[in-house]
């Protein structure tokens, strides 16, 4: 088990800004998240869309925005632990324990949720017998590519999973590439590539249409597509490969039981701790009267967070308000002389 | 102030007044219409007050810009007149305007 000061759970924009409130205010921090990467949906979902609303930053992207904010939590030499979800949440005494999908352990007297909608998932088929074919015959990402070698794979989805995973599996595979209109989001040179390997015979590309159902007994044997005109038709496959996307869900947050409206979670404005002792939430994951989802609002949250963070990680010490430009004890912990 | 149908996957609907300028999905929302989530708050950054807009109003609204029909494929079930209600501006010409929920958004 890992102790800390603070567990952050979120590294979008307000999880990151929190390691930097903590760490000026000399608490130790560690921040978990469901996503490969730092960033939230600034990353994931909007890394290259503009953002106008940071102050002193006139414009920038999601994608810069992120980048600038790891470079400013640089010099607290925080971990970062990806791909994993929070699972659980209990307390022990004044302490409280977080177990992850991949079952680590931490520990820590507070905990700030800036998970924003929840964590993304990837979006799954909506055919009933999709759910027990999934992790056998149907798969929403590749992690072991050896696995899907000569075999009859139809992929789904227009974006650059979808595109990159055609090409590259192609040179083992059959593969026939779906999506519900013709136009596809990916990159067009790896369009074009694609298009290439279909005037070979060695990828068929399939538009506009969606699945219609599957035909399986213990395997999956084949699909049947529906084309926009009500065509339909059968694709001999043993392996569906689905590309629609992340979609955001709550999941366990909700079972920890905090006062929750709707999705989100009910804070006060003054520490924005939720209703549960050492809890607290912050960014586009909190509500309280007249909450605004901008990321500045985030920011100025886990400041005023990460006071009562340091009264709960210190009891003993006082806690003194400081500037980052005169004290020199906070640009000791910045690294500066 | 033009009057929007929001129906649901099972057919019930619920007609309410929506003031010129605001969003069929803003209309949802502060009107308590279920099957709308919108959780990015409109931004097209995510995919979950997709609606389906009533054939015959199709050609009457503008058309998807192409990041909302890329947004689109992220959505639950998405189909030929399928729309994000985020980017649906209310105006007198919408004034009738029928939309479907899907059964659900994420």
């Amino acid at each position: 088990m890992k102790k800390t000061d603070v567990i952050i759970i979120g590294a979008g924009p307000v999880g990151l800004f929190a390691v930097h409130q903590l760490g000026i205010k000399g608490l130790k921090a560690v921040v978990i998240d469901n996503l490969d990467k730092a960033g939230g949906q600034c990353i994931e979902l909007y890394p290259d869309k503009p953002i106008y609303d940071i102050p002193a930053v006139p414009e920038c992207t999601g994608e810069q925005l992120t980048t600038r904010l790891l470079e400013q939590i640089k010099p607290f030499k925080t971990d970062l632990f990806l791909n994993e979800r929070v699972d659980e949440v209990y307390q022990e005494k004044d302490n409280w324990i977080v177990k992850t999908s991949s079952k680590k352990e931490f520990v820590a007297s507070s905990i700030i949720i800036a998970g924003g909608v929840g964590s993304f998932e990837p979006r799954k088929l909506s055919l009933k017998q999709a759910e027990s074919l999934e992790g056998k015959s149907i798969f929403y990402s590749v992690k072991n590519k050896e696995k899907f070698k000569n075999k009859n794979i139809s992929i789904f989805g227009g974006g650059d999973s979808a595109l990159d995973w055609a090409l590259e599996l192609s040179k083992f595979s059959k593969i026939t590439l779906i999506h519900r209109r013709n136009e596809f989001r990916g990159a067009q040179h790896t369009l074009s590539e694609i298009k290439k390997l279909e005037k070979k015979g060695k990828i068929s590309i399939k538009t506009p249409c969606q699945i219609e159902s599957l035909d399986s007994e213990k395997k999956l044997k084949s699909i049947t597509i529906k084309f926009d005109n009500g065509k339909l038709e059968k694709i001999p496959t043993d392996t569906i490969l689905g590309f629609f996307g992340l979609i955001m869900k709550l999941g366990p947050i909700a079972e920890w039981g905090l006062n929750m409206d709707k999705k989100t979670i009910q804070v006060n404005s003054e520490n924005f701790e939720t209703n549960k002792k050492g809890i607290f939430a912050a960014g586009d994951i909190c509500s309280y009267p007249g909450k605004l989802k901008l990321i500045l609002s985030g920011f100025h949250e886990v400041a005023l967070a990460s006071v009562e963070c340091f009264k709960r990680a210190r009891p003993n010490e006082k806690y003194k308000f400081e500037f980052t430009t005169s004290s020199k004890t906070i640009q000791g912990r910045l690294g500066k002389k | 102030m033009p009057k929007i149908t929001y129906k649901d996957f099972q057919g019930n609907s619920k007609t309410i007044e929506v003031e010129n300028g605001l969003t069929v999905m803003e209309g949802a929302i502060q009107n308590n219409i279920p099957g709308i989530d919108a959780d990015c708050g409109g931004s097209m950054a995510c995919a979950t007050c997709h609606v389906y807009v009533e054939e015959k109003w199709l050609n009457k609204i503008q058309k998807a810009e192409e990041a909302e029909e890329d947004m689109i494929d992220m959505a639950f079930e998405p189909k030929k007149n399928s729309r994000l209600s985020c980017q649906l501006i209310v105006s007198e010409e919408l004034d009738g305007l029928i939309v479907t929920t899907p059964s659900k958004q994420t």
